[in-house]
């Protein structure tokens, strides 16, 4: 007993009282832990550091606003476009809030109806960030390379476009496996997962879209 | 169902040691304690590749204007050391230590994400693989590992070293911060019954911090090196100054990953101290609240303080003196962590085994580093010490002083639970005095010939300034340390076949890891314990005196 | 402490920190006379219980009686915290004032005010030196590697204040007994401020890696007094020596590529991307200190620049042996 330690056979830890008469002290009761899964946490985990990534480029952007003495500003931008795009964004949050909530009530249908309007959202917003960037560069001939303003516009817009794109082929990825029926009941936890990273990327194109198109302009 | 008879799980055996081959078993695994193997590996390949690096520079450097390497050589071998020792050998071995033993310290069957890990290591191989690529394919880069703008832009840096040494640090770090998000998740996540976050070991407590450190420095690093590539390979301007970038810009920015990187490099061996120090004192963690307070203070400090390494860029009064307020706080939380350690020796029954006698090393070693850097946040003393050889000095002292023989210390402690054999305890005691002394002896004088103006990162020197001796003292300590390394790989190899029996706690430690077999099975543990205290192996001890009426 | 890094310091050139010829090294220097002695209070206190507890505390040969668990002490943590911190708060009010003291912004140049006022352009890997206004008069002339000034007396002070930019990449001006280290960096202008206290030549170096020769980017300030600089300051300000005998040789050097980067005042050579050459004998050392400067060594550096200073900018031109010692003729006239 009192070497301990050594070449212990594993028991469970409850106190179990000894032979002789000394009763021993027994734990306080064990409460049980409410918190998130292991799963929430590293997407939480994944989403904390996303914002330090684009607050990085945030930081970059705003430090070099206004400090081109030649090439396109800011005021080129077409903002109508881009509320345009916002709002579909927006609404892509709404519609996969909605997936999520059908998904967790069981209601396959619907899930597939609003997860769908999600990913066709998504692409839309990709679509106009497109037909923009294609108008600011052969109108307005702002291309990365063409001055800070375009260095740090393309990499700030075009990294959270990347991220939205990755959101869609993970959204059509799940949308393929319910369809083919590979996720079942585990469909739960990464729709929700899935939905915290596209509610994410929305809230880091509104910020986006504040510095970028409002504040800086 | 009462708590106590929850978790008991049927165990199903996931793999039979024997169908597959060895290599592939190591290839394809997603088992948390072969990849933290195979982290320590690669950490400890490295660490020879850097040790010669730095071998040659110390040779390079015994006499002035010595010709034994060409300049540009030497400026590629100190870019590659700084670079290796930080990102190829600091982070994976204390990733690696960590990914063996925080599912063990938690209770748990693997980490969070077993496939990520794997992905994660592999990430980090790559990375260091693409940053050695550059060696064959014109030259290493002679940026410096902090690649200060513009010398990184194409202008000052033709060739494509700096875009081999960007893009395998990119690839790294997104390996690292899959681990980072992994240890959060399963720390978080994965605890047994009854170990509430202030019940976990003090080691997966500075892992968990670590991880935040992690999730908040890596990406502006990312950043920053996309940045770099962007403005090598697109042509944008974010460090071109000659069109409005900015050199400043990546001054901080890298800083901002840069100084909590450091700390990155040293909680986790602040926690394995933790382990160590109380089992071989035989005394409980003086203080494990006020530790634990302490390691949440030092991590969110350190991320203020980024900018005392840019004292000499011309800011302003008030921006050097906050910085320097801010770095010289982050003693007072060290301290405590200090005064703690040894208010647990104090009144204990010290047993100098090996995993002890280097986190005595540690202790005594760490005190001197964390002095010179209150030294260097005293702004005006460090517009003469900074860029010089006593920076050099002070910051081998804290990751040698402090992370190298920390986590040496966690090798020697844990070593008989990865592979069930103690480590040759001769062996051992030779290899920490020949680190101890020749660490001294090489980064000792190094504090004084920065003070008598010998700055750094140069190929060679005038005679004549005073610097030759302490050069040649350096030179000489670090042929001194170069046989301890030696003997450190000799040790790890030659005992995981003669090395003594172990057993499944030759410490008589107390924390979960020690409950299981050495090695652990796959599954780790047969049955998921539950704990009542930080010491469930001191509990079942004393059941008559456990932990968990005083905690 | 200065006495024995001197003496540990082998040779003649000094350049230690604790050996100040200038207010703001000395500032500091006191400062870190301060800083060393508490540190060196806390290293013995803390190493010295390190000892004690190994000492006292090792295991004796009886196994298996643990000793007494000491869990905490609320009182034991808060006064090791609050001993620190008062310790950090002295160092804080230590560090303000010398700061306060050392940085300062550079006043504007009026007349009498025996101030001098040079650029410092840090280039890789050389120096380049504009002497813009000594007591409230506009000077303007540019010269390289020897920065001269002039030393004060104790009612009449000369403070020379400098304005330290870049051409290129981040390099840092430092000379230890001077001052502390201010970098160059590109697209700002920093500023520091010397005042020596005695004549004599301080060395120092480029403190900020800055490419493959910055080992060899050395910094030589001459300070000598009021008169001798002032003839100093006189004779750079001149045109360049034009001597007819050497009109081959300079009819070879302004007809080659040398003033695509060379500047000789007087001349057709305008160049402003390599050292200003006029005045180029007056000075002791070549190739931003790397060697010094004689007929031999000038050969050897315009024969072949690659050779001295591997990787500098200065390409060898494959001249004649014939066309090369012409040149070296009219250069070593440039006095």
């Amino acid at each position: 007993m009192s070497k301990g330690g050594q070449n212990m056979t594993y028991v469970n830890y409850s106190a179990q009282p000894l032979d002789d008469e000394r009763p021993l002290p027994l734990p306080p009761p064990i409460i049980p832990e409410v918190g998130f899964s292991p799963a929430q946490w590293g997407m939480l985990s994944f989403l904390v550091s996303e914002v330090a990534f684009f607050s990085t480029l945030i930081v970059v952007y705003l430090s070099f606003l206004g400090a081109d003495r030649s090439g396109p500003t800011p005021s080129i931008l077409s903002v109508p476009l881009v509320i345009g795009t916002t709002l579909c964004l927006l609404a892509s949050s709404a519609t996969v809030h909605l997936a999520t909530k059908s998904q967790n009530l069981g209601k396959g249908e619907d899930f597939l109806k609003w997860w769908s309007a999600t990913i066709v959202l998504g692409i839309i917003f990709l679509a106009g960030t497109a037909y923009e960037w294609r108008e600011l560069i052969v109108v307005h001939h702002l291309t990365i390379s063409r001055n800070l303003f375009g260095s740090t516009y393309y990499t700030l817009v075009g990294f959270h476009a990347l991220h939205v794109s990755v959101g869609v082929i993970v959204m059509l990825t799940v949308l393929g496996m319910t369809l083919s029926q590979l996720l079942t009941s585990a469909s739960k936890a990464a729709v929700e997962l899935v939905s915290w990273y596209w509610h994410f990327v929305d809230c880091v194109w509104l910020v986006v879209f504040a510095v970028v198109y409002v504040a800086g302009r | 169902m009462s708590i106590i008879e929850q978790e008991r799980e049927v165990i199903q055996k996931q793999e039979s040691p024997q169908s597959t081959p060895v290599l592939d078993a190591w290839l394809t695994t997603v088992d948390h304690k072969k990849i933290g193997v195979l982290y320590i590996v690669m950490a400890v390949v490295f660490l020879v590749i850097g040790g010669c690096e730095a071998l040659i520079i110390r040779l390079q450097l015994m006499y002035p204007r010595s010709t034994l390497v060409q300049p540009d050589t030497f400026n590629g071998l100190f870019t590659m050391h700084g670079t290796t020792m930080v990102f190829f050998v600091g982070m994976p071995i204390l990733i690696g230590i960590g990914n063996y033993l925080v599912p063990l310290m938690i209770g748990a069957r693997d980490m969070a994400f077993p496939r990520l890990n794997a992905f994660g290591f592999w990430a980090t191989l790559f990375g260091g693989l693409l940053v050695y690529f550059s060696f064959v394919a014109g030259g290493a880069p002679t940026i410096g590992w902090f690649a200060y703008a513009p010398l990184t832009e194409r202008t000052f840096s033709r060739g494509s070293a700096t875009d081999f040494w960007a893009l395998g640090l990119l690839v790294s770090g997104v390996g690292t911060l899959t681990a980072g998000i992994n240890f959060i998740a399963s720390i978080l996540g994965m605890r047994s019954p009854g170990m509430t976050l202030r019940k976990i070991p003090f080691f997966a407590w500075t892992m968990l911090w670590t991880s935040v450190l992690l999730l908040f420095a890596m990406p502006p690093l990312t950043a920053s090196l996309v940045m770099v590539l962007l403005d090598r390979n697109l042509g944008t301007h974010f460090f071109d100054v000659q069109n409005g970038g900015s050199a400043v810009l990546w001054q901080h920015l890298f800083w901002f990953f840069g100084h909590p990187e450091v700390y990155i490099l040293i909680l986790p061996v602040f926690g394995m101290i933790s382990e160590i120090i109380p089992v071989f004192s035989r005394k409980v963690l003086f203080g494990y609240e006020f530790m634990a307070a302490a390691t949440a203070a030092i991590a969110f400090i350190s991320m203020g303080v980024w900018a005392h390494h840019m004292f000499t860029i011309g800011m302003s009064r008030v921006l050097d003196l906050y910085f320097a307020v801010a770095s010289l706080l982050v003693s007072i939380p060290t301290g405590i962590k200090l005064f703690n350690w040894l208010a647990t020796m104090y009144g204990g029954r010290i047993y100098l085994a090996s995993p002890m006698l280097f986190a005595i090393g540690f202790l005594s070693m760490f005190v001197i580093g964390g002095l010179t850097g209150i030294m260097l946040a005293i702004v005006p003393f460090d517009f003469q010490l900074t860029d010089s050889y006593f920076v050099v000095g002070h910051f081998h002292w804290v990751l040698i002083g402090g992370t190298l023989f920390g986590t040496f210390a966690g090798i020697h402690y844990w070593y008989p639970k990865v592979t069930g054999r103690m480590l040759s305890e001769r062996i051992a005691a030779w290899q920490f005095w020949l680190l101890y002394i020749g660490f001294i002896l090489t980064f000792g004088p190094m504090h004084v010939a920065g003070m008598l103006g010998m700055p750094r990162r140069i190929y060679t020197y005038e005679p004549g300034m005073g610097w030759e001796l302490w050069n040649q003292l350096s030179t000489v300590g670090a042929i001194i340390q170069a046989p301890s390394f030696v003997l450190f790989v000799y040790n790890l190899i030659a005992s995981a076949w003669w090395g003594k029996p172990a057993g499944d706690n030759p410490w008589n430690a107390w924390t979960l890891e020690w409950a299981t077999t050495s090695p652990p099975p796959v599954y780790n543990f047969e049955t998921l314990p539950i704990v009542h205290s930080r010491r469930p192996l001191w509990d079942l001890a004393h059941p008559d005196d456990p932990d968990w009426k005083y905690e | 402490m200065n006495t024995l890094l001197v003496l540990a310091s082998e040779g003649a050139k000094n350049l230690s920190i604790f050996d100040p010829a200038s207010p703001s090294a000395e500032s500091i220097r006191n400062l870190s006379m301060l800083v060393l002695a508490i540190c060196g209070v806390i290293f013995v206190i803390v190493e010295g219980v390190l000892c004690y507890c190994l000492l006292n505390f090792g295991r004796s040969s009886e196994k298996g009686m643990e000793p007494p668990q000491v869990y905490g002490s609320k009182p034991i943590e808060i006064a090791w915290t609050a001993a620190p911190a008062l310790i950090v708060f002295i160092l804080v009010l230590v560090t303000t004032r010398a700061l306060w003291e050392v940085e300062t912004d550079p006043p504007k140049p009026q007349s009498d005010d025996n101030a001098l006022f040079v650029t410092v352009v840090g280039r890789q890997w050389w120096w380049e030196y504009t002497y813009e206004i000594y007591d409230g008069k506009k000077l303007g002339f540019t010269t390289s590697n020897e920065l001269h000034i002039p030393v004060g007396q104790k009612d009449k002070k000369r403070p020379v204040h400098l304005a330290l930019k870049s051409a290129d990449v981040c390099h840092s001006f430092w000379v230890p007994r001077l001052a502390g280290k201010t970098d160059c960096i590109p697209g700002r202008t920093n500023y520091v401020y010397l005042q020596p206290s005695q004549p004599g030549l301080f060395l120092g170096q480029c403190a900020e890696y800055c490419g493959a020769q910055h080992a060899n980017m050395m910094i030589r300030v001459v300070a000598e007094p009021v008169d001798e600089f002032e003839k100093w300051l006189a004779h750079e300000q001149d045109i360049a020596v034009d001597d007819p005998q050497v009109a081959q040789g300079k009819g070879a050097f302004l007809s080659q590529s040398c003033v695509n980067c060379h500047r000789v005042r007087g001349t057709s050579a305008v160049g402003t991307f390599g050292p200003d050459l006029t005045h180029l004998m007056s000075r002791k050392t070549l190739a931003s200190g790397m060697t010094a400067n004689s007929p031999e060594t000038l050969r050897g550096w315009v024969t072949d620049p690659q050779k001295v200073k591997p990787s500098c900018l200065m390409p060898a031109f494959g001249l004649t042996d014939h066309d090369r010692d012409q040149l070296i003729d009219y250069l070593l006239t440039l006095k």
